[in-house]
This record gives structure tokens, C-alpha cells and sequence, in this order.
């Protein structure tokens, strides 16, 4: 207790204060993590199997896709109260938001079709062909390039974010999951899930720079699978999701080498940092918690109970 | 990056599409469909639907996904069906699917499957058994140009004898039918009993016929008296006869596992885990009912394929068989592990899931039954267990 105390006074002097909202798959809620407490401060409901969950740029907004209510809700995350609804398509899993703060690119994933949604007008504005099973998203920092990765087809979509069409397919391992544009959109990362691998593309080409592989001493390397990422501050290192291997990652993005793996809850899916990146949120799925996890040590410091099967989680700052 | 190297990008992409995408160059790979029709034993239940396309509606997903994933690469398939009636020759309809392509997908008995194999003109091919769980086929009566995507029957009963094992239901009685594929079946379970250390205490056979008086259900619970206690009992109807009213209606209220109950199947509706929802939606939606096992095993025939075109790019034989049984190939199944070949016998390697109708109780291999390379090897013949000589 002295040393939980002595921690959360650490953190109230270096942090600004927060929240991680997790999206619990099977149970319709949202549980809203304070990142000083360590505790689930709200719960919210939303529409059928949430996934992916992301903020507008000044946070006034939350975007959840809904999946089996085949839509992206807004929510007003003060009142937790569902504004409206943008039409996404059919099963909405991943999103990611163009950092012109009003496009959304979404997977949706029955379909085998990524759909642009204006945040503003509420209208699709394009719907793009692409692999089967489309899931993982990102967008370039300079907002030019959006990628879509399609976990049966294999592939990284290279989507022009100015035609809305695709300039380039890449083939990755089997499954891909996750994907983000690292130091300054140069390189762009992909997990493969069941091929237990990251691909690192060279942005400039979309050409193969380099290939990560996993090994859990005492796990079977068809159970380490690579899922969600995230970076450190300076893109210094990422954070790698093993899925049912039930452990992180920590990769030197420098080297490409794996210097650390941390084990945390069951079946762990996506993560996201507090405000200054000194603590990583892990969600489990099937423990149904979060892992919350020491930056600068490497090390679980605990498990904090949310809803059945949580999968995204987002940062949200309140003010220090 | 700057607007005139971002230009510069998208022109260089467009062009290296442009090489691999005109339709004139598309790479075309062409797969049979062969359905040999079985006949089908009389049953007590009227209620079992026979699933419209049985198998057939798991290849055409396949064959969908494949086209999805071929249009980005230049890469397309093209599948041709046919349906031999019973009595017909199966042979004639397998030399013309042939003489198109050495990449046929069957669905026909154990029997008709080595007929087809042995064929002149199925030498070099690469087919598919998507149909037959019997044990000969991956061993003894193996075919180097016959690969199974069908979990065999050895598969499946194992999986569920990790599960007694797991459960400590180690006192068991069996109920076999009559059918070949019931006594297969028992043969198996027996295997699987001795492989994992358990064994039968009590069997018998259900053999009625014009003695019996009562419905069945009246029958069970005298049938099931003398068995005394026990911890579960087998049955082995993969006719599905009348196991389904054995459940509820034994003497002693114990669980029923095997053919009825609980069951160990290469694919269940019930599979939701591991992405597999996704695969299970656009099944329904295509097709308007729920996967089975063998549009499952079919559907995987058909994936294997489309893995090994994307990876390789080439539609002969030689290429991609030797691809397929190479380390380089896995292929994802909606399991939860990448899928390999057993290169000893040309068995795909998958868990396995042991459900009842309603949910999924568990996937083997479970935890604890460990193997020195793989433990997915747990399951079905092992390497040193089988005497297939012909992948050597």
C-alpha cells in the first residue's frame, strides 16, 4: 500500500490527469479508466459488440464502432450521452480518423470494404474495395496515404486518401491485425497474427525493410500472436500485443529486436498510453481486465477488473 | 513528404500495378469440384435437414475469398462442378475434370477417393478428400496425391478422449450401431481410449429391429440398466440414428459424448472464437444456413489452394504441392493456429473442437497434452503412428 501510494504520487506530479476508455465486446459498455486511480471511475453503454474507439482531436467526441448495430455512435464523452450515429457500413470493426479531424476510414469487416465517413455532413463519402476481412487502419501523419490490412486476403491496401483509391497492395504474413505509420510516417508497421510476425514497410516504396519475429520462452510459437501496437514517446520502442500467448512485447524500433516481453492478462488485444506514456493499458479479453503496465520498468503493476471481452482502448485527458 | 514525392509514389505504385494487374496476363488457376452421391441409410428421425450443397457451399466461399484476394494480384480461379449420380461411374467424370486440371476438391467415399487417385491421369495431381474420415486413407491405404482437409476420424475421437481424460471420466461404456461408419467410428474411439490410457468397461450394440415394441426412448433406459455405474457413456451412430435418444433416457443420469451430445467435429456453428464469427456470416449469407464440417473441410481445400497461388504464383502441380508441405505454408483457419500439412501423410493439422449443439466446450489439443513438435500432432496419426509410405 505504501508503495501504491508512494507510485500514485509520482504519477500525480509528472502526469496529466486522464482516462482510458475500453470498449467492452460482449457486454455493450464502455469502462472509463482514471489513469491516476487505477480504477474504473465510469461505465457507459453503447450499441452491440464495440471494437474500435477513438477521439475527436479536442477529445469533445468519442467514435465507437458498433459492430453488430452496423454503425460508428457518437458519444459526448462528459454525459457518456450517444449523440447520433454515422452510417459506416455494414459490421464497422477498426477506424482510424484522418488528422483532418473529420474524415473517418473504416473497416468493415464483412463486406470486404473500407467506407469514408465525413464526420460533419454525416454521408459516406467513398466506399473502397479491398481484401476479405478488412481490420487493421492507419493514416499517414501528413494524412495523404490510409491503409487498410485484410486478415483473409493477407494484404496492406495502400488507399491515396485524395482519389480514395488504392495505389498499392502488399503482401504480409497470414492475418494481419493492426497497423501504424511510425517516425514520421516513414515507416508504416503491420502485425500478422497468426503468422506471429510485424512487417516494417519503407513508406517511400511500401517496400519490405524488415520482419519481427516473437519467441515466449514456454509458449508454442503458433500461440504467439502479434495483435495491437503501440509507441513510446519518440517512436523509440513499440509495444506488442501477443494475443494468446499472454504477453507484451517491447521492440526497439532502432533494431527491430525484441528486448523484453511482460506477461499480463489472457488473450491481450489493444492498448493505449497515459498522458505522458509512463503507463501502457492493456486490454485481455478473455480475463476481461486490463493490464496496466510500468513504462520505464517493464513490469504489470496491475490488473484492473472492466466488462466481458474488452478490445479497444483510447486515451482522453481531463486537465491536471 | 513533399507533394511532387508523394506524386512520384502513387505514379511508381500505379505502374508496378499496371505490370501484375492487365486482365490478358491474369494468372488462372482451375479447380474440379467432383461430388460422388452416397447412398443415404434410413433413420428413425425424419427431422435431420440434408444441407442443400453439402460441402460444395463451403468450396464456393473458399473460391470467393481466393477471387477477393486474386483481384489485387493478378490472380484469378475458376472451379467447374460436377455431380456423379449413384450407380454412375465416378472414374469417367474424374478423367474429365482431370484432363482441365490436376487440382480436383472430393466429395465421395473412401472407395471411390483411392479409385481416383490410382488413376493414370491423377498422377502428379493434387486432390483433396473433403468427405471420408477413415483412417486407412492417411495410413496404410495413403496416396502421395491425396491430401485430407478433413479432420479423420482418429482426429476427432482423440480429441474427445483428451477431454474425458481431462474430465477424469475414466469409467466408460460405448453403444455402437450398426452401420460401417458406426463400427468405424467405435474402432477409432477404441484407439483413442487405449492412446490416452482409458478403456471400455461395458459395450454393446444397438441392433433392433422388428422385436423392438416401444419407441425408443422407452428402450434406452432397460438397454442402459446393466451397465451398473459408470462415469460417460460412448455412442457411436455417425448416422445419427438413435443416438439422439439415448440422452436423458439412461438408467443412470450420466453424460452422453461421441456421435450425440458431446461431440468432436472438424467445424461446429457453435465456433465463434478466433475470427471464425466472420467466417460463419459470410458462410450464412452466401448460403443460407450453417456451416458444416465438410463445407468447412472443403472450404479449406479450396483456401489452401488460393494460399499457395498468392505465395508462389504458379498454377503447377509440382510448385504447389511442394509449397503446401513446406514450412513456408500456414494457412488461417479461424482456429486460432495456423494450419500446416503433415508431411507424412498429407493430413491438414487443426484443432479440433468438442461442442454439444449449443456451444463450444472446448478445442483440442487442451492444455497438458504435450508433444515434442507440435501438439497439434496430439491428434489423429502422429508421424511415428503412421505407416503411409507414399509422402516419403
Amino acid at each position: 500500500m505504501i508503495r501504491l501510494t508512494a507510485l500514485l504520487t509520482l504519477l500525480s506530479t509528472t502526469a496529466m490527469a486522464g482516462e482510458i476508455w475500453v470498449t467492452n465486446e460482449k457486454d455493450d459498455t464502455i469502462s472509463v479508466i482514471s489513469t491516476e486511480t487505477l480504477e474504473v471511475v465510469r461505465t457507459y453503454e453503447t450499441g452491440e459488440r464495440p471494437r474500435g474507439i477513438i477521439f475527436s482531436k479536442d477529445y469533445s467526441r468519442v467514435y465507437i464502432c458498433a459492430s453488430d448495430s452496423n454503425a460508428v455512435q457518437v458519444m459526448d464523452p462528459n454525459s457518456g450521452e450517444i449523440l447520433h450515429e454515422l452510417p459506416s457500413g455494414d459490421d464497422p470493426e477498426q477506424f482510424v480518423l484522418h488528422p483532418n479531424d473529420r474524415h473517418l476510414y473504416i473497416a468493415n469487416e464483412d463486406d470486404a470494404i473500407t467506407t469514408v465517413v465525413d464526420t460533419e455532413t454525416r454521408k459516406v463519402i467513398a466506399q473502397i474495395d479491398v481484401g476479405v476481412e478488412p481490420e487493421g487502419m492507419a493514416v499517414s501523419p501528413d494524412g495523404r496515404i490510409a491503409i487498410t490490412t485484410s486478415e483473409t486476403t493477407n494484404m496492406a491496401h495502400w488507399i491515396d486518401t485524395e482519389t480514395q483509391e488504392l495505389f498499392a497492395n502488399t503482401l504480409v504474413d497470414s492475418r494481419p491485425r493492426h497497423a501504424e505509420f511510425v517516425k514520421d510516417g516513414t515507416e508504416m508497421w503491420v502485425s500478422s497474427e497468426i503468422g506471429g510476425t510485424l512487417t516494417v514497410f519503407d513508406v517511400a516504396t511500401q517496400g519490405e525493410k524488415a520482419k519481427i519475429e516473437f519467441e515466449v520462452q514456454g509458449v508454442h510459437p503458433d500461440r504467439v500472436q502479434p495483435v495491437g501496437f503501440e509507441f513510446t514517446a519518440g517512436d523509440t520502442h513499440a509495444y506488442v500485443a501477443l494475443g494468446p500467448s499472454n504477453h507484451v512485447a517491447v521492440v526497439n524500433a532502432d533494431t527491430y529486436e525484441v528486448e523484453d516481453y511482460i506477461l499480463v492478462g489472457r488473450r491481450v488485444w489493444h492498448m493505449d498510453f497515459n498522458a505522458d506514456r509512463s503507463l501502457l493499458f492493456t486490454t485481455n479479453g478473455v480475463s476481461g481486465d486490463v493490464t496496466v503496465i510500468d513504462v520505464a520498468k517493464r513490469t504489470a503493476i496491475k490488473s484492473i477488473k472492466v466488462g466481458r471481452f474488452p478490445w479497444g482502448a483510447a486515451f482522453r485527458p481531463t486537465g491536471s | 513528404m513533399g507533394n511532387s514525392s508523394f506524386r512520384h509514389l502513387v505514379l511508381a505504385a500505379c505502374a508496378s500495378l499496371a505490370l501484375a494487374a492487365p486482365a490478358m496476363a491474369e494468372t488462372v488457376l482451375r479447380i474440379g469440384y467432383l461430388r460422388v452421391a452416397q447412398p443415404l441409410p434410413p433413420t428413425l428421425s425424419n427431422l435431420d435437414p440434408i444441407p442443400d450443397k453439402n460441402g460444395l457451399a463451403g468450396a464456393e466461399t473458399g473460391l470467393a475469398d481466393n477471387l477477393t484476394t486474386g483481384k489485387f494480384l493478378g490472380q484469378t480461379y475458376e472451379m467447374t462442378r460436377v455431380d456423379v449420380a449413384e450407380g454412375d461411374d465416378p472414374l469417367a467424370a474424374a478423367r474429365d475434370l482431370l484432363a482441365a486440371s490436376p487440382y480436383l476438391v472430393l466429395d465421395a467415399a473412401a472407395s471411390d477417393l483411392l479409385a481416383i487417385a490410382d488413376l493414370p491421369e491423377a498422377a502428379g495431381a493434387m486432390l483433396f478428400n473433403t468427405s471420408a474420415g477413415d483412417l486407412d486413407l492417411r495410413d496404410t491405404a495413403c496416396r502421395a496425391n491425396l491430401f485430407h482437409t478433413l479432420a479423420s476420424d482418429a482426429m476427432r475421437t482423440d480429441a474427445l478422449a483428451q477431454v474425458l481424460v481431462k474430465r477424469r471420466w475414466d469409467d466408460l461404456v460405448m453403444i455402437t450401431g450398426t452401420h460401417p461408419a458406426d463400427i468405424s467410428y467405435a474402432q477409432a474411439m477404441r484407439r483413442s481410449l487405449t492412446k490416452f490410457g482409458l478403456s471400455l468397461e461395458a459395450e454393446k450394440e444397438w441392433a433392433f429391429d422388428a422385436d423392438m415394441r416401444r419407441t425408443a426412448s422407452q428402450e434406452v433406459p432397460l438397454f442402459t440398466q446393466d451397465f451398473g455405474d459408470y462415469d460417460a457413456l460412448i455412442i457411436a451412430d455417425e448416422v445419427h440414428d438413435f443416438g439422439r435418444y439415448v440422452l436423458y433416457n439412461t438408467w443412470e443420469a450420466r453424460p452422453v459424448v461421441g456421435s450425440e451430445g458431446l461431440t468432436a467435429v472438424g467445424w461446429s456453428p457453435v465456433i465463434e472464437q478466433w475470427g471464425a464469427a466472420q467466417l460463419q456470416s459470410r458462410f450464412e449469407e452466401q448460403h443460407q444456413r450453417e456451416m458444416t464440417a465438410q463445407d468447412y473441410a472443403a472450404w479449406a481445400a479450396l483456401r489452401t489452394l488460393g494460399e499457395a497461388l498468392t505465395r508462389t504464383n504458379a498454377t503447377d502441380p509440382e510448385t504447389l504441392r511442394a509449397y503446401i508441405l513446406s514450412d513456408a505454408f500456414e494457412l488461417a483457419g479461424f482456429k486460432g493456429r495456423p494450419l500446416t500439412y503433415r508431411d507424412w501423410n498429407g493430413q491438414l493439422r487443426q484443432p479440433i473442437a468438442v461442442a454439444h449443439p449449443r456451444a463450444l466446450v472446448a478445442q483440442a489439443p487442451l492444455d497438458g497434452f504435450l508433444h515434442q513438435i507440435n501438439e497439434l500432432d496430439s491428434l489423429g496419426l502422429d508421424r511415428p503412428e503412421s505407416k503411409c509410405e507414399a509422402f516419403q
